[in-house]
């Protein structure tokens, strides 16, 4: 047999049926479902008289729209509230296994999966969400789908699909001080660009990659998204198989070992083709951030802000301008020392207990600074229960952040957690478009670190300078 | 699903790239549990000022573009979040086709899903068309998707790709689920072989 590549092997592994023109029946074995994508597609199940074939491949969590407040209050924005409910209807109807807003293990769908180990290597696993990219990292094939195609899996387990290219991003070397999987990210879409994966499924390889924990290779994979791609994924290895090790939907005994079996045999084969190849050398990346508002306006925060004046493109030239009147920067100003006005930890790019621990390094002994509201929202109940049980809630308490519910929060401002017009944030979360976390709202991409240092020194600073 | 076949309508330049469906349709409008009545938000941002009134400026506040039908953008239309509420509020505004030179992949998967045809043409084709789109109440084009091709209004025909089985389903107006469950029995045979291969692929069950 030809050389495979890792998603070329999943992929094979799932057809069912390609059709005359190349499109493919694709089996899908998890299917993650939340409240904001949902609804119209359990309706369409309802209107056409169809079960949902797989309940016990599917899981429900709510995540999207949930407060990050105190739970013991009804949910007051109403269309939130029905929202939720109606998820709650449907689960029931359909017998999805649900974690509800007040289980101990409800949190944001990208955290939930990994964590309990129904997000597991091999696998095909949708959502209605594009971020479904984040599961990639346990050297799955993860990725979003639109509502009509959650209908779709619901009815059938499949997928139709063609075959997406293949691309490889390999980081290399060792990353230097300050810099987390989330620098890395924001360098790799600043190289390829937000259409840059367009197609592809982009593997991310190199020893910079390997070097990652879980989380870290989450973060990257999540992002896989924000550069363009159908979906990220990292080849499954020792790290991968301790950390899915006894998670409670794990196979466990003997399955465990078949399991692991099969999954060492999920990597690139040696000559294996790629369409695309991009190569970094980590050592290249410094603490990066956004300064617009598309993800691959990323700078190193040395760096100075670009000058729309040196693009030669008109339309380019045109949106530069825009982004910088939009987000109130001047051309060639230092990014560093921007003062922000809130600070958001937390979503599934950055929300696990790895990313809180190195917020939670920065913020210790120090103060968050006066005028910065500075919010940290765990990725989950479990998330925040380890957090507390290792100490870093009263570090940050002590340091003046808020200690929040799990959700997506201010990620995307479903919730009333939201920025209000012109007001600058420094973000863990993973777009900064124009509006993302509230109508006028600035966000700057970047690390845990980096926000925990934005907030304790009230501007963008080198993460560096406090460690 | 409303069947696709030939379309001749106003046509809106929208000249950027990476519009993404944050902004087609922002997170606080994706609270419904319908598919429609979404076509007031569509690029809420855009369309109205702060204080609620209509932006004035902006090509779908303008005649005759409010009744635009087809959509000509830049690079990277549709990327971000995977919400199907982007076409649902284009469709419910009225637009049945978009025209750019590159799509994100999850946006051009939703347009079909939903009789909107997404027609990949090259950035100096789409600058023409756009030439086009701003030509007052001649600001027309045809799409004619049997023989795919785009019509000018010079009456220069520009062909376009489309693949085979997307093309039936848009002709036909049909349900794709309805297509794929005529493959029932492969998709069995898939699952028993499966079940033997994977016998440690857990299911999920709940107390």
């Amino acid at each position: 047999m030809a050389a495979r590549t890792l998603f070329d092997k999943i992929w094979d592994d799932h057809v069912v049926e390609t059709l005359p023109d190349g499109t493919s029946i694709l089996y899908i074995d998890r299917h993650l479902v939340h409240e904001v994508t949902s609804p119209q597609a359990f309706e369409g199940l309802r209107l056409a008289g169809r079960k949902l074939r797989h309940p016990e491949r599917t899981v429900a969590v709510v995540d999207h729209n949930v407060p990050t407040s105190d739970r013991s209050q009804p949910i007051e924005e109403e269309d939130s509230r029905n929202q939720i409910e109606t998820l709650e209807r449907n689960v029931k109807e359909f017998g999805v296994p649900y974690f509800p807003l007040l289980s101990a293990n409800q949190g944001i769908v990208h955290v939930v999966g990994p964590e309990q180990g129904i997000s597991l290597p091999g696998m095909t696993i949708v959502c209605g969400d594009s971020h479904t990219s984040t599961h990639g990292a346990l050297g799955s094939l993860a990725f979003g789908i639109g509502t009509s195609e959650v209908e779709h899996v619901m009815a059938t387990q499949t997928i139709l699909q063609r075959p997406a290219k293949n691309m490889r991003v390999n980081v290399e070397g060792t990353p230097g001080a300050g810099v987390s999987a989330k620098d890395i990210m924001l360098a790799i879409i600043g190289h390829i660009g937000t259409a840059g994966g367009t197609g592809h499924v982009i593997e991310f390889a190199g020893s910079a990659i390997r070097g990652l924990d879980m989380a870290g290779r989450m973060t990257i994979c999540n992002m896989a998204i924000e550069a363009g791609a159908r979906a990220g994924l990292v080849a499954p290895d020792e790290t991968t198989f301790e950390y899915v090790r006894n998670r409670p939907f794990a196979p466990k005994g003997e399955a465990f070992e078949q399991a692991v079996a099969y999954w060492k045999t999920l990597s690139s084969d040696e000559g294996a083709h790629f369409d695309r190849e991009v190569t970094l050398r980590a050592e290249d990346i410094g603490p990066t951030l956004t300064w617009g508002t598309s993800p691959e306006t990323v700078l190193a925060i040395t760096d100075t802000v670009p000058d729309p004046a040196q693009i030669e493109d008109e339309a380019v030239k045109t949106q530069m301008q825009r982004m910088l009147d939009y987000m109130g920067l001047q051309a060639g100003q230092k990014i560093a020392g921007t003062p922000v006005d809130v600070v958001f930890i937390g979503s599934c790019t950055n929300s696990r207990i790895e990313d809180l621990r190195m917020a939670a390094q920065i913020a210790a002994g120090r103060k968050v600074a006066p005028g910065v509201r500075a919010m940290i929202v765990p990725g989950s109940g479990n998330v925040k229960r380890q957090a507390e049980e290792e100490g870093l809630d009263r570090i940050f308490l002590d340091a003046g952040f808020e200690w929040r519910e799990a959700g997506c929060s201010m990620c995307l401002g479903m919730n009333p957690d939201r920025l209000t017009p012109g007001q600058r944030c420094a973000s863990t979360s993973n777009r900064n478009f124009e509006g993302r976390q509230g109508p006028g709202g600035r966000t700057h991409l970047l690390s845990p670190a980096m926000a925990a240092a934005a907030a304790v020194t009230g501007c963008l600073t080198d993460v560096r300078e406090l460690a | 699903m409303e069947k696709f076949v030939t379309l001749s309508a106003i046509a809106a330049a929208l000249p950027e790239a990476n519009i993404d469906t944050d902004k087609i349709i922002p997170a606080r409008f994706l609270k419904t549990t319908q598919r429609t009545g979404l076509g007031k938000h569509a690029f809420d941002a855009m369309r109205y000022l702060p204080d609620g009134t209509e932006n004035p400026d902006f090509v779908l506040n303008r005649q005759p573009w409010r009744k635009a039908e087809i959509l000509v953008t830049y690079d990277n239309l549709g990327c971000g979040s995977s919400r199907e509420h982007a076409p649902w509020a284009l469709l419910d505004f009225g637009i049945r086709c978009v025209i750019a030179p590159s799509f994100a992949d999850i946006f051009f998967n939703n347009c079909f899903k939903n009789g909107i045809l997404p027609i990949r043409l090259p950035r100096e084709i789409c600058d023409e068309l756009m030439g086009d789109a701003q030509m007052g109440s001649n600001a027309r084009l045809t799409v004619d998707l049997p023989r795919q091709v785009v019509i000018r209004p010079n009456g220069e025909e520009v062909p376009f790709e489309i693949d085979a089985f997307r093309k039936h389903l848009l002709l036909e107006g049909l349900d794709d689920i309805g297509q794929t469950l005529h493959h029932e029995g492969s998709i069995a045979t898939y699952e028993q072989r499966q079940d033997q291969a994977k016998s440690w692929l857990p299911t999920i069950h709940f107390d």
